[in-house]
């Protein structure tokens, strides 16, 4: 047998063999045992050690995990595998730490008592440097972290909700021979340990494993621990593309599938005689299905509503509404230059014209039915009103996954919907061009170019006075309780830096701020106005680059 | 694109004006679709003038429905009017007086189809009681202001109509501001004492004949109302009920008990209610179905499954009858649309004649038709070859198995219904409760080799005699009222099964209980009286004496399977039947009660795709090693698509953006949080 168990600390830890039923009665019969012990089997599946859990945990369940691993080491022992287990304990009180030499390959540890055998796979990593930290009790209050720069696939995982390190211990300065197996161990036993009660025929353990059961659900369906990426797009130290620049180079890309694609849209295309049957006899047409269907009905308003009077409508356009399209319906459609009081007046009105008028026809194509400003029931109900109108027809698409959910009974028989299935495949260009997505620069913040140019037109001092804001929040920038500057506090350095004498001219300044969407106040709790400019905090650095080296 | 701006979402097209006046006519979009079909242009004439019969008919049978519901509604309006009128000064009257008659309208879940009912209700009251009908919903009442507020636009723009429109209007405008009780009783007594004397309505003698005709005002959906608006609103008025006669018409989806959840006692004590019940939707698909699908007076039929989705939908989505009809009329567009022989789908006359213009075609594809292939089959070799080469020959068949589709279909219904009126009664409904159920077993497949149908007769023959009896009598009178030449001897064998019952009450008397087991039991052990027993069970099976009656029920039920097992075949066995049924029930489904998640799914499961995505990253991959001056473009490529990635799915509902940490989104579908 060339492994051995080697024991440091004597003293403290005695090797003894436990019985199965011995180690489960220890366990089971605490439930706070267990319950920790669901959490470091969560966290393991994690690749990340909560200390704070095992804190919790008392002494004695300490000590019952060593003797835990130690049967482990036992069994390890007994298979005679190529093991060399050193036990690395700090102090009295430590958990028990296997230091694995020189095997790279997974160890089974056939845990075999009475006819029950359940076999744990654990796979120790054996790498020169430390990846699995654990730390002396004495630093119970430490946090246990992987470094990053010795592991980096690991580090970009860290609870959503994760409070920043602080208490990081990283204790490298171990000896680098050992790789020290954290709960690993111990976590796995108790795995296997909970199916085994069944097997007890004690009552309270069975009680106590319903309770168990109870508790690891909500456990693992809690969703606070929800795993997400730590990484951000700013590392990616690619610059946000503009959505020039974005349709430049997905245009590059030429797009797979062409021919199939083609022969799918033609497909469509031979249907839309059908369609104007339908629209014509008085059904409205719905398309769905994944893919841009623009092209689509552009298509099908140029080949068969060339000779009819049709109203486009971009659903996706951000700043489109049912007033607009029941505008360019009076306005341009109907001719009227009068103003209705409301919108349902206006609908009135167009019904009322389109009833007297049988030989008026409109075709209304509307994109992306579901967007963002005409899902609203309101909007929905005009419409539907509209398209259930004799001479109305109606041909929408719709993209969003719910929405169906937009219609009730009563607008379904309104909008007298047929479906038809378009999946086209081909990219939503332009419906997500007038998108904030996260990756675009957004437009609703303002880019380097618009600040610079709005601030040359200013006086000098209006912008010193916004270099300041500039620098204060470029400062503040790792503060999150940061709210901005309060208006006394930059009355006063705006003071000190002569710029304004009486904050009456700086109230004046920042109205012209504000004008220019250049800074944004907010009242905080305690009642007092605070300045903030929405503008992110790169394009604010970069600003300032700009500006030092006009200077 | 002509239709992509930064600066507006609307693009209105307006053709030139001469251009503009000839549009084309709806039929021309019917043929070119399908590639210059045979007959198109005629093919949608029939369509047009089924649909407008179909359509027709609906109308009427609605009309028709709710004619008996309106009738007793106007009654009770009138009735409750002329205590107004009497203006006596009975204590009594005065206390009822105070009570607004109300009627509650227990329609039954379902949105859509009541719109309809209430404005047809409008308009036979409109007609028949009172000039001043409004009709208020509760999503335009949050509380008491909007509710008078909408009242009160309501009755005077209605009034004001075809009187004085400007300045009603004008008046309208300003009295939106203020409304109140007291405002509408005085515009009452205004317009009542204006309208008095000059009678101007012509149309509406019969309402006016009242000297001052009450306000209708109907609740749509009096459950969604809130309760203070509407306790509020009945007190407020029961104060004014002297100067201001009103009468209420609750809309009520659930039971009459929810008039005394919603009201108080003290507000309930001031209504004085009368319930009526509308037919139940089902009664009026029953309804719908039978006059337009069990009846030959439409040629165009449904198939099995057909039938069955567009039941389905109706029974499990909305209870619309709109609805059916929408699903009816689409189904018939497609028929006619996609069946180049639907042109032969007519009435029986038209169709003769139809078949002398039949094109070459339009003869190849008919003799395309597998029903009429199997047909072929079946006859000598001779005819068969005629029935191939020669037109002429083709055409005096098709005649005449169109003839016998007709036949066939007469008969059919007949013995449905028929059989219906036996198999409807019976315990557990082997066969359904309703006659769609039955059509449905019956259009599928050969209804006498399903086992419902083979209990349901062993049920039959335990049918007790006044029972059957009434049965009988009611399909002779089905039978009786067709003059079918085959079917008529049924009548009348019917008729004779009928009389035999009749002498079998006559008989009863001389008819002995044969039985003699009467003998009386001895005093015996056990064993013995077992023994006994087993020999009397064994004797009365051997010689099982059936009584006269057991014997002629036997027959009847005998009869009725023979009926069924001739006439009730499945359409599928009828040569043509492609002509006049309408099979395709996917399309249907896919128009009707489409699935768009399910086709995101499915567009996004393919695996195929994401082996595609695979293949392109490496194919990306390996190009970035034999061409490494590119990657960084490359990379920008990528980055570029995963934006657009990103925002598509965006698009598409599967992720949101979330403040919980920058750049963090959150799957919304499939297991998300």
């Amino acid at each position: 047998m060339m492994s051995k168990l080697e024991l440091k600390e004597d003293r403290m830890l005695e090797v003894q063999f436990v019985g199965d039923d011995d180690v489960l009665n220890h366990i089971l019969d605490r439930e706070a045992d267990v319950l920790t012990g669901a959490k470091l089997k969560k966290e393991r599946t994690q690749l990340l050690v909560n200390t704070k859990k095992i804190i919790k945990k008392p002494e004695y369940d300490l000590e019952e995990d060593d003797q835990e691993v130690l049967k482990d080491q036992n069994y390890v022992e007994v298979l005679g595998r190529d093991i060399q287990a050193s036990e690395l304990a700090k102090t009295p009180r430590k958990n028990v730490s296997l230091s694995l030499k020189n095997d790279p390959e997974i160890i089974n540890i056939p845990q075999c008592s009475k006819g029950h055998s359940a076999s744990d796979n654990v796979q120790l990593k054996n790498n020169d440097k430390s990846e699995f930290l654990s730390t002396a009790p004495s630093g119970l209050k430490k946090r246990l972290i992987v470094p990053r720069s010795h592991s980096d696939s690991e580090s970009e995982y860290s609870t959503s909700n994760s409070e920043d390190d602080d208490g990081v211990a990283q204790e490298n300065e171990e000896d680098t021979n050992e790789v020290i197996l954290n709960q690993k161990i111990p976590s796995q036993n108790r795995a296997v340990s909970a199916p085994v009660c069944k097997e007890t025929p004690s009552k309270k353990m069975k009680r106590d494993k319903t309770s168990d059961l109870v508790e690891e659900y909500f456990e693992a369906h809690s969703s606070s621990k929800v795993l997400t990426s730590d990484r951000t797009l700013q590392k990616l130290k690619r610059a946000k593309l503009d959505q020039q620049t974005l349709r430049n180079l997905l245009s590059k890309v030429s797009p797979s599938f062409s021919a199939e694609l083609k022969q799918l849209s033609q497909q469509y295309e031979q249907l839309f005689h059908k369609w104007m049957l339908q629209l014509r006899l008085g059904f409205n047409i719905v398309l769905y299905g994944l893919g841009s269907k623009r092209d689509l009905l552009e298509r099908f308003r140029t080949t068969v509503l060339q000779d009819s009077i049709h109203v486009v409508i971009n659903g996706f356009f951000p700043g489109i509404s049912v007033k607009s399209i029941l505008n360019s319906i009076t306005e341009e459609v109907l001719n009227h230059m009068g103003t209705f009081r409301s919108v349902l007046d206006q609908l009135d009105w167009i019904v009322n014209k389109f009833k007297e008028d049988s030989s008026l026809e409109l075709f209304l194509l509307i994109h992306n039915l579901d967007s963002q400003m005409l899902r609203g029931d309101k909007s929905q109900q005009i419409i539907g009103q509209l398209s259930s109108l004799r001479n109305i027809y109606l041909i929408a698409s719709i993209d969003h996954l719910n929405a169906p959910l937009m219609w009730d009974h009563a607008k379904q028989s309104l909008y007298n919907w047929l479906w038809y299935e378009t999946t086209t495949y081909s990219p939503y260009t332009e419906e997500t061009s007038y998108e904030n997505s996260l990756l675009v620069k957004q437009s609703g913040s303002l880019p380097l170019s618009s600040l610079i140019h709005v601030l040359r037109s200013l006086t000098p001092n209006a912008r010193g006075i916004f270099r300041l804001l500039i620098k204060y929040q470029l400062d503040n920038l790792d503060n999150p309780s940061y709210i901005g500057l309060s208006f006394q506090d930059f009355y006063q350095q705006c003071r000190e830096a002569f710029l304004v004498n009486s904050d009456l001219t700086l109230r004046a300044q920042l109205t012209e701020f504000r004008d220019h969407k250049l800074i944004r106040t907010k009242k905080g709790t305690d009642g007092v106005e605070y300045l903030l400019i929405p503008v992110d905090n790169g394009t604010l650095r970069d600003f300032l680059e700009r500006e030092e080296e006009e200077s | 694109m002509a239709t992509s701006s930064v600066s507006k979402g609307c693009f209105v097209f307006k053709p030139n004006f001469k251009k503009r006046k000839i549009s084309v006519p709806v039929e021309d979009y019917f043929n070119k679709g399908k590639n210059e079909s045979e007959d198109s242009k005629l093919r949608f004439e029939t369509y047009q003038l089924i649909w407008q019969q179909m359509k027709s008919e609906t109308e009427r049978l609605q009309e028709e429905l709710n004619k008996n519901l309106f009738d007793s509604l106007i009654e009770f309006l009138r009735k409750s009017y002329s205590g107004f009128q009497k203006s006596s000064r009975d204590w009594g009257c005065q206390i009822k007086l105070r009570e607004i008659p109300t009627a509650a309208l227990i329609l039954g879940v379902n949105v859509t189809d009541h719109d309809l009912t209430f404005r047809s209700l409008t308009e036979a009251l409109q007609n028949n009681v009172s000039p001043y009908v409004v009709s208020l919903q509760a999503k335009d009442c949050p509380d008491m202001k909007h509710f008078l507020q909408k009242l009160v636009s309501q009755l005077m723009m209605d009034c004001c109509v075809d009187e004085e429109t400007k300045e009603g209007s004008i008046q309208v405008a300003q009295k939106k501001t203020h409304c109140s009780m007291d405002s509408l009783s005085s515009w009452y007594t205004n317009v009542t004492r204006k309208t008095d004397p000059k009678m101007p309505r012509k149309k509406r003698t019969s309402s006016s004949q009242w000297q001052s005709p009450p306000v209708v005002l109907i609740l749509k959906d009096m459950e969604s109302f809130t309760t203070k608006v509407l306790q509020d609103f009945i007190i407020i008025s029961s104060q004014h009920l002297h100067e201001f006669p009103l009468i209420l018409i609750f809309g009520i989806a659930t039971s009459p008990i929810i008039i005394h959840r919603l009201l108080p006692h003290a507000v309930s004590s001031l209504l004085c209610i009368e319930l009526f019940q509308s037919l139940s939707c089902k009664e009026h698909l029953t309804t719908v179905l039978d006059k337009l699908l069990l009846t030959t007076q439409f040629p165009f039929k449904l198939s099995e499954k057909v039938l069955q989705i567009l039941t389905n939908i109706f029974l499990y989505h909305d209870f619309s009858i709109q609805n059916f009809i929408k699903g009816l009329q689409l189904s018939l567009l497609e028929h006619f649309y996609s069946q180049p022989l639907s042109v032969l789908c007519c009435n029986l006359p038209e169709a003769k004649r139809r078949i002398n213009f039949l094109s070459d075609n339009q003869c190849e594809n008919i003799r395309r038709l597998p029903s009429f292939r199997r047909y072929v089959e079946k006859q000598a070799s001779e005819k068969q070859v005629a029935l191939l080469t020669n037109e002429r020959f083709l055409k005096e068949e098709i005649q005449s198995l169109l003839e016998n589709l007709h036949v066939y279909h007469s008969n059919y219904f007949l013995v449905l219904r028929c059989l219906h009126q036996f198999t409807s009664s019976l315990p557990k409904y082997p066969l359904g409760r309703q006659i769609r159920e039955l059509y449905c077993t019956c259009l599928e497949k050969n209804i006498w080799d399903s086992e419902e149908y083979v209990s349901a007769l062993q049920l039959l023959r335990m049918l007790a005699k006044d029972e059957l009896m009434t049965i009988l009598q009611k399909c002779f009178k089905i039978f009786k009222s067709t003059s079918e030449k085959q079917l008529g001897s049924t009548a009348k064998r019917i008729e004779e099964f009928l009389a035999q019952f009749q002498n079998l009450d006559e008989a009863k008397e001389e008819e002995d209980t044969s039985g003699s087991l009467s003998k009386g039991l001895q005093k015996t052990d056990l064993y013995h009286l077992q023994k006994s027993l087993l020999e009397m069970k064994e004797l009365r099976r051997t010689n099982k004496k059936q009584t006269r009656f057991e014997v002629l029920r036997e027959k009847v039920v005998n009869f009725i399977d023979s009926l069924v097992r001739e006439y009730l075949l499945p359409p599928e066995t009828q040569p043509l039947h492609e002509v006049v049924y309408f099979t395709a029930g996917h399309t249907l489904r896919e128009h009707l009660n489409a699935a768009p998640r399910i086709a995101l799914h499915t567009a996004l499961n393919n695996p195929y795709y994401y082996l595609k995505a695979f293949a392109t990253v490496v194919t990306a991959a390996e190009k970035m090693d034999a061409d490494s001056a590119t990657s960084e473009e490359r990379n920008e490529i990528i980055h570029a698509r995963f934006i657009r990635a990103v925002s598509e799915l965006e698009l598409l509902g599967f992720i949101k953006p979330t403040k919980q940490k920058t750049d963090h989104v959150a799957r919304l579908t499939w297991g998300g949080c």
